[in-house]
């Protein structure tokens, strides 16, 4: 039974509300029940920003996420705020290259993935989000890519069509990069 | 065989007026009423009732009305005008109404142009609630509130409605009229003609400023304070048009 | 219709316009300006009005003014905007008009937070402005739920001639979820608005809007109108859901997203035996006195759950009667529980029951 509940934190600018926007509407594209809910205040770019989704076969109470099965950490201080609030055997994702630092949690899954790296090599950083997100799709096998990438293309629309194949990529790179490195 | 050569103006209900006697609401009131009728648009009009001495004028004007909160006539003829852009919508306030607690609704009607005619009332003082001092009270001038007279150190100069909504790019006609003798009483009624043939022609915010009596907060008889009105208030509040549409402008 | 992601702010508004509304006057303020924004660009659609007013306190006016004018009309605002607006909310249910207000609260007093919070419950339910009236509000705990209701409150606003304000927190305004716009919702039967001012067009006399009544044998007469009308939406609009209610131990009151961290710490509780059920009010006045009836003797105790230090717990108590006890759990400032705080509430107030 699919009953998921994720973080994603970062700092504002890093595409961290799209990363939790793009995993409830591919689950409504499934006809999963979600919720996503930001945080929100008076920063915007360069302050701290997170999301909860839960992605649910079940109706969705809580908005709270307690317990998280994953946690996307996208920069330093997001990992000490939110490493304590994966469930024990769930799993983290970080950002290894602005996150030098590994987890101390010992009862969790940890996955660091270089997104800034792997998004600078496919020609921009920018889609460090989306390589993260394969990541998740390949270690969860939750969504198909495609999934994603029709939600991207109804979300650019034909004014930023063209940024559609760098962000399959970066997908690409992220399921790639589970692969290779956490052959499950 | 007689004729009539005077009658009730159609634009205003038969109910007694509650004014007190001397007091130049009534003549104001005649004066917007009759247009209302000259111009055919009584049966489109609907009229705010503002809080102070004409808080009770919607049972005088003969059309729809809505009675305001203080200050906020101006929002609420907006709110009419907006969702009923065909109708005539219009506003009769008075200075502790318009000038005091209702500032940011005047002027931000005014800087929107909404399509409404704003008949704003100055006696320098608050009537109904018994006579304190108002925004528009002259210096020196007593009141239940400035017993020694009004001190400009301690409130500042009498506030001018009608210079202050003239820089205003919005406020398509702003006029100061009086109804001191038969003469003012005359040009007023053009006035208010042309506040509503502006916004009948859709032009924007017209407003026009009265200078009023309150002989019995000033302490005055009628006829003097119809004197005191010309003396005192027209040399602080010069009568005239500051803003007027381009085309009528000489 | 398949269900879309809508943020909530934005599933308001859609279904103000989806109801009828013609018109929204309102100033911006922090969480509720994805709904003005929303309206700013759809509105026209609709063939309606979106005006941004120069405070919140023009915007009621001129919710009153087109109001009066015989037009749906709605505003929206957070906490500090509603306080407000209180002044011609008391207006329109003074002068009997209709009108929706859609309240995402935030955390106060003051300036207070802009994180969700429910502490407006008391100036939402006892009236907020001055005199004897009420507000009809409907304090739903997801978004299909909020689309629907404000849906019908276009209607119930109608049918009474009064205000009918949709409170919801932060969070409810701020979350996306999955949401059907044009479900069906039920419908009243509406009389026509024959008091409104469109102009005489000649053809009847003039009518007043007016909240003034000078002689205090004609307001008294006026309120005991309205009183009535009051009686008769007690009567007939209670709303409420009753969950998990047999055998239950213990009841827990919350409504919107405190019911549903409730929800998941009835979920908790129940794994581990401890069975307990959920009042929810979705009318918080009038509030759902009638659910209190349907509380099994299985019951031992009630706990109020709300996002502030404790307002509902009073009507908790006047509808309890003095039966059962009541206790209260409670974040506040825009603080949102975990749903093992409230099992650790519910454990402790159990706890003392038996104890007693």
């Amino acid at each position: 039974m699919i009953n998921e509940k994720i973080i994603c934190a970062g700092f504002g600018g890093q595409g961290v509300m799209l990363m939790g926007q793009l995993l409830a509407y591919a689950a409504n594209e499934h006809n999963l029940n979600t919720l996503w809910y930001p945080s929100y205040g008076p920063e915007t770019r360069g302050g701290t920003a997170n999301c909860s989704v839960t992605i649910s076969e079940m109706k969705v109470n809580s908005p709270v996420i307690s317990q998280a099965d994953t946690v996307f950490v996208m920069n330093l201080p997001s990992l000490a705020k939110f490493e304590g609030k994966v469930k024990p055997s769930g799993r983290i994702l970080i950002n290894s290259s602005l996150v030098d630092k590994k987890t101390e949690r010992t009862d969790i899954n940890a996955y660091y993935i270089p997104a800034n790296e792997i998004a600078l090599k496919l020609g921009n950083p920018r889609v460090a989000n989306m390589v993260m997100i394969g990541a998740y799709l390949g270690l969860t096998k939750l969504f198909e890519k495609e999934t994603i990438i029709k939600l991207l293309k109804k979300s650019f629309g034909e004014e930023k069509a063209h940024l559609i194949p760098i962000n399959d990529a970066a997908l690409q790179a992220g399921i790639d990069y589970i692969e290779e490195n956490y052959p499950q | 065989m007689s004729k009539i050569v005077f009658q009730r103006t159609k634009g205003l209900t038969e109910k007694e007026f509650s004014y007190c006697p001397g007091c130049t609401h009534g003549i104001i009131h005649r004066l917007v009423a009759e247009v209302l009728e000259e111009l055919n648009i009584l049966d489109k009009a609907i009229g705010i009732s503002p809080v102070g001495c004409a808080v009770m004028n919607y049972e005088f004007f003969n059309c729809d009305m809505q009675q305001a909160a203080h200050g906020r006539a101006p929002a609420v003829a907006t709110g009419i005008k907006r969702v009923r852009p065909d109708n005539i919508v219009f506003t009769y306030q008075g200075d502790g109404d318009l000038a005091s607690i209702g500032t940011a609704e005047i002027v931000h009607a005014a800087h929107r142009s909404e399509n409404i005619t704003v008949i704003f009332i100055n006696n320098a003082v608050y009537g109904m609630t018994g006579g304190q001092m108002a925004p528009t009270t002259l210096v020196g001038q007593k009141t239940t509130t400035s017993p020694f007279g009004r001190d400009a150190r301690l409130c500042g100069e009498p506030i001018r409605m009608s210079e202050l909504l003239a820089t205003i790019p919005g406020a398509t006609y702003v006029e100061r009229v009086s109804v001191h003798d038969p003469a003012n009483v005359r040009k007023a009624k053009r006035a208010v003609k042309k506040a509503f043939e502006i916004q009948m022609k859709g032009l924007g915010f017209a407003f026009v400023e009265f200078i009023s009596t309150c002989p019995v907060n000033w302490g005055k008889t009628p006829q003097e304070a119809l004197n005191w009105a010309k003396e005192h208030m027209i040399n602080y509040y010069p009568l005239g048009v500051f803003r007027e549409p381009k085309e009528d402008a000489q | 219709m398949a269900k879309v992601m809508m943020k909530g702010n934005e599933a308001m508004a859609l279904a103000a316009l989806k109801a009828g509304c013609k018109a929204f006057f309102g100033y911006p303020i922090t969480p509720q300006s994805e709904l003005p924004e929303y309206l700013a660009k759809h509105m026209p659609k609709y063939g309606g009005v979106f005006l941004q007013a120069e405070s919140e306190v023009a915007a009621i006016n001129m919710v009153y003014g087109a109001s009066g004018a015989g037009v749906r009309v709605m505003t929206s605002s957070s906490s500090p905007g509603i306080a407000l607006k209180q002044e011609g909310i008391s207006y329109m249910a003074g002068a009997e008009l209709p009108a929706v207000i859609i309240n995402v609260m935030r955390g106060g007093p003051g300036l207070g937070g802009i994180q969700p919070s429910q502490a407006d419950y008391k100036q939402i339910t006892r009236g907020g402005g001055n005199g004897d009236y009420y507000v009809i509000a409907y304090a739903p705990e997801d978004l299909q739920e909020t689309v629907n209701v404000i849906k019908e409150a276009f209607d119930v606003a109608d049918l009474y001639s009064n205000p009918v304000m949709i409170a919801v927190d932060g969070l409810i305004g701020q979350m996306m979820e999955p949401v059907d716009v044009d479900m069906e919702v039920s419908k009243r039967e509406l009389p026509e608005k024959t008091w409104a001012t469109t102009g005489t067009q000649g053809k009847r006399p003039p009518v007043n809007i007016n909240s003034l009544y000078l002689d205090p044998l004609n307001l008294e007469k006026h309120a005991l109108k309205l009183a009535e009308k009051y009686r008769l939406i007690k009567e007939n609009e209670q709303r409420y859901e009753l969950v998990n209610m047999d055998g239950a131990e213990l009841v827990i009151v919350a409504f919107g997203t405190m019911a549903r961290i409730v929800r998941s710490a009835i979920e908790l509780l129940s794994e581990e035996g401890i069975k307990v059920g959920l009042l929810r009010p979705i009318t918080i006045w009038p509030f759902p006195e009638k659910a209190f009836n349907e509380i099994p003797d299985s019951v031992k105790g009630i706990l109020s759950c709300e996002l502030s230090t404790g307002q509902m717990i009073d009507d908790v108590k006047i509808a309890n009667n003095g039966r059962l006890p009541v206790g209260f759990f409670g974040r506040t400032g825009g603080m949102l529980p975990e749903p093992e705080e409230i099992v650790s509430a519910v454990k402790a107030m159990l706890g003392g029951l038996k104890h007693e």
